[in-house]
């Protein structure tokens, strides 16, 4: 019965997908109907962040116990995470295309994010920096211990203190009135918590994977 | 009885708009009406039944490499 939250996952996936795209959502101009976005683009950056939460947890457990098995946890989360923080800032790109104009444009919240994610892509490259296990584990450990806050910092903080076109940001609202309605709602909490699921399953088999190739390279 | 007759209806009257404003090849077809929107929701329901249904294979492939190893 261990694998209720895969069911309650795959279901609520199928809810997002069909509710997302018949329930009725308010009608906006310029957004039109790219407002269904939320359910899909939005929920990526809430696993995104899911993720780095995990990741930074494990990271400090492994500095207070200096076992190498949080280490590994936390790279493994950190990586689901960047893949569905890519998954996010594509999307966002394509919405921001044909509501605001451009790919990309100046925006604290876009420039904050891209700057967190290559915080998190030096992570990477410094865990290959070098091959002692422990050093590595300790190095990224630390490593992440600072890029954490500052990546919170970039999303969720210097937005908010300028102007920003993203919503939630610069005095706008995040989910205020004007862009969820009660209808919104419905698909919208369960989409996020269809979509963390998911992700948290895919970094389950990785962790299996990644323990099981550990395991067979001991007992050679 | 009852249940087919209400589901005829129901479809009757999501595919009325398409018929009224149609100049005459438009046939009748649920999955026709509104802009067409229930094609895209059944594509997307396929690929996300693919890609789960490959999750789940493959969370069974490690389930059975972690019994083998356990056995072992």
């Amino acid at each position: 019965m261990h694998s209720v939250w895969k069911i309650i996952c795959v279901i609520l996936l199928f809810y997002t997908v069909i509710a997302g795209f018949l329930l009725p959502v308010p009608e906006l101009p310029i957004l039109n109907e790219t407002i269904r976005n939320l359910y899909f683009h939005v929920t990526m950056w809430f696993v995104m962040i899911t993720h780095m939460v995990i990741s930074i947890v494990y990271s400090i457990r492994f500095l207070t116990n200096s076992q190498l098995r949080y280490d590994m946890k936390a790279e493994q989360y950190s990586q689901t995470g960047m893949v569905f923080g890519i998954a996010g800032l594509i999307t966002g790109m394509i919405w921001a295309k044909f509501t605001w104009g451009a790919f990309w444009v100046n925006d604290t919240k876009l420039n904050g994010v891209a700057a967190a994610m290559l915080m998190y892509a030096a992570y990477f490259i410094l865990r290959n920096a070098t091959d002692d296990e422990n050093k590595r584990a300790k190095l990224s450990a630390v490593y992440l211990v600072f890029a954490f806050p500052l990546m919170m910092a970039f999303i969720f903080i210097l937005p908010r203190m300028t102007d920003s076109l993203h919503p939630g940001n610069g005095g706008n609202p995040a989910f205020g009135q004007y862009d969820l309605d009660n209808n919104m709602r419905m698909v919208f909490y369960p989409a996020i918590i269809a979509w963390t699921l998911l992700g948290l399953w895919i970094t389950s088999i990785r962790i299996r994977i990644k323990n099981l190739w550990n395991e067979t390279n001991l007992s050679e | 009885m009852e249940r087919n007759k209400l589901i005829r209806i129901i479809v009757l009257l999501s595919v009325l708009p398409s018929v009224t404003f149609a100049d005459g090849v438009e046939m009748a077809d649920a999955l026709r009406s509104n802009g067409k929107i229930y094609v895209v929701v059944a594509v997307l329901c396929v690929v996300l039944a693919t890609v789960l249904l490959y999750l789940f294979s493959i969370d069974r492939k490690v389930k059975k490499m972690e019994e083998k190893f356990k056995n072992k």
